[in-house]
């Protein structure tokens, strides 16, 4: 079984513009290399063709590389393990095979929020999915809707400015007055608002969102989300949550949403984003009333 | 070439803390991170954050318990400080919107926890460190504190006097990862190292892949001795097929430790008879890979940990993100049966050796968190007691760097702390290799315009040396470093291993003289960062196992066959390994017991 398939002629040239000409001491090593790592590649096939693997079909983009420029999906072969993940099976991949595959991971454990990824066709991150629970071929592709830089990494920069376009942070009317005195929170109020702080600033939501796809100005939900764990937040108080609810109301802001729940089918962490929304309209609904 | 008067590397809790302390005394601050700061591994902390808030609690039963829990290791200027700031900072974050887990009465809860003599940990369910660094980066966010996100820094710029107490850290040099150029960054009144723990080092960690050490590594071959290095947590609870963690609040709970003959363990065969399952996590560590090697491990690798009995309310509302983690990366149902657990590294009680207010024995140059050692945590670092470390001394960090008085530190750093020479009897020559070690110091060459432009010239010059060659993978000199550390570096250790390990890192660091990037890009090239991460990986798996092949007895976490007993009339010193522009030296410092209101005597550390 063989790691890649990635034709050869696209893998002999691949190096970007700005490398030295082809016939440079340099290149010629850089394709020594390749030819190297494909023979390896080749022998640790061969060396592995009695254990279950599984194929992974990964998309692949280098705007610097030739023969990646264009987006492709290179084939991976990759012995299993029961309970190995999506991301074990990339880092494998990586370290054995290929050292330029690149995607964002850090924690492991689906707290960082890195590895959202699109693989069969749905938003999840790498790092909580069962190659088990996958159909084979596995395809692994970056989040749609997000300009790729390479790879699996996608821009994320439109995501965090949505985020920080919400004032998200905490500011209450007032402080005890008393600087080691704690606000009192209510068991059932800390409750309400648990699920909604519990986003990893992951993105699988904004990239599942067709409103956010078709509107770049569309707060998304995550976004959305971050103002409802304050506006609901008791200790923020009346005034906050007044200016928190103009931010919600703005032409890009709750009403776009469509309740289609694509964002709350794809949170890796459970939280029910459609709802919040939806409570959202109805607190801008009633507020409106009162001042009618 | 990028300009502030306050640069803070990494964004963490600490890195955090320290920016947002160091905006509030006006100064420009600036935090370079190789993440997005809320991907920092802050935010895997599960249990909590101790602070002695109940009227009835103390900061000094607090630092007691902090000074035990150390077994003596800890200065006593670092534990006083510590307990007396944590209050205050708690509230701090209480008010900045924290949502703590709370009482009846509204207020925050607070749940026991290993080696604590009154229940002195504040939560916010099973994942109080993701909603500290939020909470935090939401108030970066407020405060408009600029954010190099995704810029991996690869040196310091520091000037190149002979005696590292006479260096001055000017700045750091960074490679802006997604587009690979590299630029200086001046920090014209300091900068704050707070770039975590060298998980990594191990293969069995509960550390996230980005915890790689860079910050002691770096500090150290800039001629900041590390200290104490050789003590490394092992938590007693992670998951075996992964290390991911789980927390101590199950324990903290009423969570109950089996072996494989469903005996109590900790009671059944005495390893704890008073506190039992909330002994010192050193304690509890020890106790079941003990069980495991006397064949009462369940399938030879594990225990159980069962929190079936606390019933399933409870477990929503206190450990819910347990039983995320328990199905996601065990397939287990933690309300159906017990959970498989075995120790695994979790936190490095050693570091950069600071003071007090965060600084090194090179002016400028700081550092807070857990790459730093004040040293707060000695020989073991109890439960609860990390988060506010961060913010303790990232706080005290932020602010001295922006020239704030907080008064002359107790601590002494650099060579005039030194007490004793140390003698290693080491198999294999330490430190650099040969003069084709691109990294072999941080001190930046002189002639140059600048400190900092010298120091991005090498960096530049290194990158290409890197990025050219035609080498072995990284990944596999990486491979090798794990291996030999978690076979021979772990909860038992004894001298022939600790000789093997010296030897398969000197193999290591030869093999990485002909390492190379494979990756040509200069967009997002992994493969050039994991690299260098790789090199700082040696470094420190080298100075954690010089430290544990010198330290001949059995304090804390480390636990040596030879020597099975804690031997204070000798040992109740600091390890310090200097780089000595790569010809690592190892010396001895005092350990300070004298604390504000009391001397601290040495017991008997019983659970």
């Amino acid at each position: 079984m063989s790691t890649q398939t990635t034709d050869e002629d696209s893998e002999a040239t691949g190096q970007s513009d700005s490398e030295a000409p082809a016939s440079s001491p340099g290149e010629r090593r850089r394709a020594e290399k390749r030819e190297r790592q494909t023979e390896k590649a080749r022998q640790a096939a061969e060396t592995e063709s009695d254990e279950e693997t599984v194929l992974l079909k990964v998309f692949r983009y280098d705007p610097e590389v030739e023969g990646k420029r264009e987006p492709r999906f290179d084939d991976f072969h990759v012995p299993f393990y029961k309970g190995m993940t999506v991301l074990d099976a990339l880092i494998y991949a990586r370290d054995t095979y290929d050292s330029s595959l690149t995607f964002r991971h850090s924690c492991r454990q689906a707290i960082c929020g890195s590895d959202a990824l699109f693989i069969n066709g749905r938003q999840r991150l790498g790092c909580k999915t069962q190659l088990s629970d996958l159909d084979e071929p596995v395809r692994i592709e970056p989040l749609p809707h997000q300009d790729v830089v390479k790879d699996l990494v996608v821009d994320m920069e439109h995501f965090y400015d949505q985020m920080e376009s919400v004032e998200p942070y905490f500011d209450p009317d007032e402080l005890p007055s008393d600087d080691m005195a704690e606000q009192r929170q209510s068991r059932e109020n800390r409750e309400k608002i648990k699920m909604s702080t519990r986003c990893i600033w992951c993105g699988a939501c904004m990239s599942s969102c067709n409103i956010a796809a078709g509107d770049n100005q569309y707060l998304g939900p995550a976004a959305i989300n971050k103002a409802y764990r304050f506006a609901m937040d008791e200790r923020e108080g009346d005034e906050r949550k007044e200016k928190r609810m103009e931010i919600m109301e703005q032409e890009h802001g709750v009403w776009r949403c469509q309740t289609q729940f694509s964002c709350t089918e794809v949170c890796p962490k459970d939280i029910p984003l459609t709802e919040h929304i939806q409570e959202l309209k109805r607190e801008a609904v009633k507020s409106n009333l009162k001042f009618w | 070439m990028y300009e502030h008067d306050v640069l803070v590397v990494g964004a963490g809790g600490a890195g955090l803390r320290a920016a947002i302390a160091a905006h509030e005394e006006g100064a420009d601050v600036a935090m370079v991170t190789k993440l997005h700061p809320v991907r920092s591994h802050t935010g895997a902390a599960e249990g909590g954050i101790n602070a002695a808030l109940h009227p009835e609690d103390s900061w000094e039963l607090h630092a007691y318990d902090t000074m035990k829990g150390s077994d003596y290791l800890g200065d006593a200027p670092a534990i006083d400080t510590f307990a007396q700031d944590a209050p205050e900072e708690v509230i701090q974050l209480e008010h900045w919107g924290m949502p703590f887990s709370r009482e009846d009465d509204g207020k925050v809860s607070q749940r026991p926890f290993g080696g604590l003599s009154h229940p002195r940990t504040t939560y916010a369910g099973a994942e109080t460190g993701h909603h500290l660094l939020h909470t935090m980066y939401e108030q970066v966010v407020k405060r408009g504190i600029e954010v190099y996100d995704e810029w991996y820094v690869l040196d310091l710029a520091v000037t190149d006097e002979d005696d590292p107490s006479e260096r001055e850290c000017h700045g750091v040099v960074a490679y802006d990862i997604q587009t690979g150029e590299i630029e200086g960054f001046k920090g014209r009144k300091g900068t704050i190292l707070a770039t975590g723990g060298p998980g990594q080092v191990f293969d069995h960690t509960t550390n996230a892949v980005a915890n790689t050490g860079d910050g002691p590594a770096m500090a150290y071959r800039a001629g900041v001795p590390l200290e104490d290095m050789e003590m490394i947590q092992f938590h007693p609870t992670t998951l075996p097929s992964t290390g991911v963690l789980i927390s101590e609040g199950v324990r903290g709970e009423g969570g109950i430790l089996y072996n494989a003959e469903k005996e109590r363990l900790m009671f059944e065969h005495g390893y704890a008879n008073n506190d039992g399952e909330l002994a010192s996590r050193d304690v509890v560590s020890r106790a079941e890979l003990t069980e495991i090697n006397a064949g009462r491990g369940i399938e030879d690798e594990y225990v159980h940990l069962d929190m079936r009995h606390l019933g399933e309310e409870r477990i929503i509302d206190r450990l819910e993100n347990i039983l995320h983690l328990a199905e996601d990366f065990e397939g287990v149902d933690g309300l159906d049966e017990p959970m498989p657990v075995k120790p695994g590294q979790h936190y490095a009680m050693g570091g950069i050796e600071v003071d007090e207010n965060g600084e090194s024995c090179i002016s400028g140059l700081y550092a807070a968190g857990e790459c730093a050692c004040v040293s707060l945590h000695g020989a073991n670092r109890l439960g609860g007691n990390a988060l506010p470390e961060l913010l303790v001394f990232g706080a005290r960090a932020g602010t001295d760097a922006a020239g704030a008085d907080i008064g002359a530190p107790e601590i002494e750093t650099g060579y005039e702390a030194k007490s004793e020479d140390g003698d290693l009897d080491s198999p294999v020559e330490l430190g650099a290799v040969g003069g084709t070690d691109v990294a072999a110091d941080g001190g930046a060459v002189t002639g140059a315009a600048s400190t900092v432009e010298a120091a991005v010239e090498r960096a530049r010059e290194r990158v290409d040396s890197l990025m050219d060659g035609d080498g072995v993978n990284h990944a596999e000199v990486r491979a090798d470093i794990q291996e030999t550390m978690t076979e021979n570096v772990n909860v038992f250790r004894n001298e022939d291993g600790l000789k093997q390990a010296l030897r398969d890192i000197r193999g290591a660091r030869e093999h990485y003289q002909d390492v190379s990037v494979h990756d040509p890009s200069r967009t997002y090239n992994t493969d050039l960062i994991q690299t260098i991460e790789t090199r700082n990986i040696i470094d420190l798996a080298e100075a954690i196992t010089a430290g544990a092949l010198a330290r001949e007895e059995f304090r804390g976490a480390h636990w040596r066959q030879e020597y099975q007993y804690r031997d204070d009339e000798n040992w109740i010193k600091h390890t310090m390994l200097a780089w000595n522009d790569g010809d690592p030296e190892l010396y001895y410092k005092p350990v300070i017991l004298e604390g504000a209101e009391k001397t601290y005597e040495p017991k008997e550390r019983s659970y």
